[in-house]
């Protein structure tokens, strides 16, 4: 009896975010806006063989207190504009940025993904959030006009026009994506056949948070749709990754965590009438590497240092507090007051900070006594108790964790996030992917030049059939 | 370069602009995103020229360059219309597909090295912020070759627009369009040049003083900011805006930093650059912060009537039209330049024949005459145009 042959693992690389994970102190440290460090990152990505490239977005400048947050990184490009770019400097490594369904336009966005998957021979994808916090609506014309439960009614309407729109150029017997049932113009010459027959391009959508109809100047793109992950995690979000969705961006990377949500996310897949392997599941993940797994250990805490300095600290326990705690000493005890539960957020764009908020006085009561008994300071409160780095060890034991985590059904791979930009990956894909490859559990080689046959996707949620 | 007092302090600055753009014009290359049968004319199954490959978008950037040109614009349109005859058979040919001209713009920055790329978008269409964001990330591409060209008009379907609004009237559209340009210059604005200052002394990655709301309120729509994107090279990116009407003529003379005009003929363009120079003078815009072009058909081919006729030309709105040989052409273009106007965009009626003319011998014959430089000596697309890198409106310093 053979052994069933191992899952193949799936990575990408994140682009270091604008948050205190990423360390802009170190030396190694370069520009966060220039497209050499992105060029740099992506370079690295494809030499590892990876499936892709990952960008966030944040469509808001981060406030504290009212105004702009000043201790971490900030300010970013335009995620399709740069990988627009980098497909110039890149031939195989798929292409994806985060994408806000609330505050972006199905038109636009649609035309730039079929644009992008067309300039980039189909490694385009993207990985749509969904979001209604009136602070960013401030910077867009239509303002905050979206209720939170009705963020995933736009999500899914979105989906439906965007489909209409790169589905446009099909003949009408392509299957599902037609969106008319007259047949297509053969004669174009004749302009009187406009209301006899369907151009190419003609699109419409009607629903009850996106009505559009137009021409779609784009004809299909390479991958048919372009690839599409999904962040959601509420059960909301999950259905509908499980209905809509070629992969997941999840928050769920520990084993037992990430075996729960992965058998959850999995099981509704059937619902819809996919499969299990129709949708791929890639936590976030950090990552120290070490010569030795004592080294790393000690190179982790001191990044963790880096990324929680005094000010963060002060920073952090204010938004749960919901006060302006400057006066009390980061290197001394915890306040001994308790929070605000009463006024506004003190930070503005963190989802982190709304939910702290929720249970602020209890959470601030148990903070202090795990302080007490340990006999910790502010700032060593904070680095004990925000999230440390994901995998810590040797380049060996880094390869053999994340193999035992995609063996075990705990997830499917990792999109993996430097803390230094843009040479943060170098020692994995130098030290860590060969011990993959040596396992046979990653490529040694491109196999296919689009990123859904990267992911092993073979269609998309939305289509019954494939272009290529 | 050709002055040798530029690296020293002059009393007269303005002057010595002017003594040195007097010479050289200055030249961009209108390319069009349009696939179909256009691309192909002349040479059948030519695959160099899918214009919707990556590969025909980076030959003819290469091309542009090759001409020395200041910088290219790649147009845009909503609408799907039929290809002129002479494509394939296959639908993708017979009618006129695109991709969408930032897209392209960003695929082929990367590998250009001097010339100036300024895709088309619609005001209409784009959110302010976003539009913001792209045309920075451009120019951050390119290092300070990045624009932006003003499509005003451009309604496509019910509800496309930005808002899933539906379609405003004409004179609302150029009033938003306003609004829509002062907010992406306001938000190019809202970094100061040095806004990141990576003070270890504090812990602080950017100094919030040097960084700005823009509080935008107009009468449709409002916008916050500061933008995410840190100041982009040049400051402020090029706007260009192509006149066709008196509505969009106070919006170029308003706000863009290269006006391009359309004129039948020379006397036609004498007059038209008279009144403009005039319009902007009383519009508070000084001369040395605007440019003035005139749009200029290329037909080289031996069968260019059939192909300007193919291609629409003749309309009312026709441009000044170049054909012949390429010293006349050269000839003709250095006589329209004494109307006043700063120089041309010229329009390739068809690629590649056409085009492959312009950056060849017309390029040999326009450097013959001082009018186009010898090589790139410059890093911005502000630089080659002359206009200086401005301050933000919002620095404190």
């Amino acid at each position: 009896v053979t052994a069933p042959p191992a899952k193949q693992i799936h990575l990408a690389a994140h682009f270091p975010g604008v948050n205190n994970t990423t360390v802009w102190s170190d030396p190694q440290a370069g520009s966060h806006i220039d497209f050499a460090s992105f060029e740099r990152l992506a370079r690295t990505a494809e030499r590892a063989r990876f499936d892709f490239l990952f960008l966030a977005e944040g469509l808001r400048m981060r406030e504290h207190a009212g105004r702009l947050h000043e201790l971490d990184v900030a300010g970013r490009p335009d995620g399709l504009a740069v990988l627009a770019g980098l497909a110039s400097v890149t031939d195989r490594l798929g292409l994806m940025a985060t994408i806000t369904t609330t505050y972006h336009e199905p038109y636009e966005l649609a035309r730039q993904l079929a644009s992008l998957d067309h300039l980039s021979g189909g490694r385009a994808g993207w990985n749509l959030v969904t979001s209604s916090d009136p602070f960013t609506g401030a910077n867009f014309r239509r303002g905050p006009y979206l209720p939170y439960e009705k963020r995933y009614e736009r999500a899914e309407q979105f989906i439906a026009a965007a489909n209409a729109m790169w589905d446009s150029w099909a003949a009408p017997d392509d299957g599902p994506g037609a969106t008319t049932g007259r047949p297509r113009c053969d004669d174009h010459r004749d302009l009187s056949a406009i209301n006899g027959c369907r151009r190419p391009g003609a699109f419409a959508f009607s629903g009850t948070q996106v009505q559009i109809a137009g021409e779609f100047t784009v004809p299909g793109p390479p991958q048919g749709h372009p690839v599409m992950f999904q962040a959601g995690d509420s059960d909301a979000g999950r259905e509908f990754a499980a209905r809509h969705a070629d992969g997941i961006f999840s928050r769920h990377g520990q084993l037992d965590d990430g075996l729960r949500f992965y058998a959850d996310v999995k099981r509704r897949l059937a619902g819809y009438g996919r499969r299990p392997e129709d949708l791929v599941i890639m936590p976030g993940a950090t990552f120290v590497i070490g010569d030795t797994d004592a080294e790393a250990l000690e190179l982790a805490a001191e990044v963790r240092r880096r990324q929680v300095s005094g000010p963060h600290a002060t920073m952090f326990i204010e938004q749960l507090w919901n006060r302006d705690l400057s006066a009390y000493d980061p290197d001394g005890p915890l306040p001994d007051i308790d929070p605000d539960v009463d006024s506004d957020a003190r930070a503005e764009g963190s989802a982190q900070a709304r939910t702290l908020q929720r249970e602020a006085i209890e959470t601030a009561a148990r903070w202090r006594r795990r302080a007490e008994v340990g006999n910790l300071s502010i700032r060593e409160l904070v680095i004990e108790m925000t999230a440390r780095q994901s995998f810590v060890g040797s380049p060996e034991t880094i390869a053999a964790t994340l193999n035992a985590y995609v063996q075990a059904d705990a997830c499917d791979g990792f999109i993996l996030i430097p803390h230094i930009t843009p040479g943060g990956l170098d020692r994995f894909a130098d030290e860590v992917v060969p011990r993959l490859q040596e396992r046979g559990v990653f490529r040694s080689e491109y196999e296919a030049s689009t990123l859904r046959e990267h992911l092993g996707l073979s269609c998309s949620a939305e289509r019954a059939i494939c272009p290529i | 370069m050709e002055n040798s007092v530029t690296c020293v302090a002059s009393p007269y600055p303005s002057i010595q602009l002017i003594l040195s753009r007097s010479q050289r014009l200055i030249f961009s290359i209108a390319l069009d995103a349009a696939s179909g049968a256009r691309s192909h004319r002349g040479t059948p199954g030519d695959q160099r020229y899918d214009l919707l490959t990556a590969r025909a978008w980076l030959e003819l950037a290469a091309q542009a360059e090759r001409g020395l040109v200041d910088f290219i614009t790649i147009g845009d349109s909503h609408r799907v219309m039929p290809a002129p005859p002479g494509g394939s058979e296959n639908v993708v040919d017979q009618w006129a597909a695109r991709l969408d001209a930032i897209m392209i713009a960003c695929r082929i920055a990367p590998v250009t090295r001097s010339v100036g790329i300024v895709p088309m978008a619609s005001t209409a269409l784009t959110e302010p912020f976003l539009l913001s964001v792209q045309i920075a990330t451009l120019d951050y591409i390119t290092r300070g070759r990045g624009g932006w060209e003003l499509d005003v008009c451009t309604v496509p379907g019910d509800g496309v627009g930005a808002g899933s609004r539906p379609a405003p009237s004409p004179e609302a559209l150029h009033r938003e369009a306003a609004d829509h340009v002062e907010v992406v210059r306001r938000l190019w604005d809202s970094w100061d040049d040095d806004a990141e200052i990576r003070d270890a002394a504090t812990n602080r990655f950017i100094d919030r003083e040097r960084i700005h709301h823009v509080d935008f309120d107009g009468a449709t729509f409002s916008v916050k900011g500061p933008s995410i994107t840190p100041r982009p090279p040049q400051g402020q990116p090029i706007i260009v805006a192509a006149v066709n009407s008196n509505a969009t003529e106070a919006l170029a003379l308003a706000t863009a930093d290269v006006v391009i005009l359309t004129a039948a003929d020379e006397r036609e363009l004498g007059d038209r650059v008279t009144a403009m120079r005039a319009a902007a003078s009383e519009a508070d815009r000084p001369a040395e912060n605007i440019r003035i072009l005139a749009d200029v058909d290329v037909a080289f081919g031996p069968d260019h009537r059939r192909v300007l006729r193919d291609t629409g030309h003749g309309t009312a709105t026709s441009a000044l039209l170049l054909t012949g040989p390429p010293s006349a052409a050269a000839d003709r273009l250095v006589g329209w330049a004494q109307t006043g106007v700063d120089g041309f965009r010229l329009r390739p009626v068809a690629i590649p024949g056409d085009l492959s003319v312009i950056v060849g011998p017309l390029s040999a014959e326009l450097q013959r005459r001082g009018v186009l430089r010898d090589a790139y000596d410059q890093t911005t697309l502000r630089g080659m145009l002359g206009l200086s890198h401005p301050p933000s409106r919002y620095a404190t310093a």
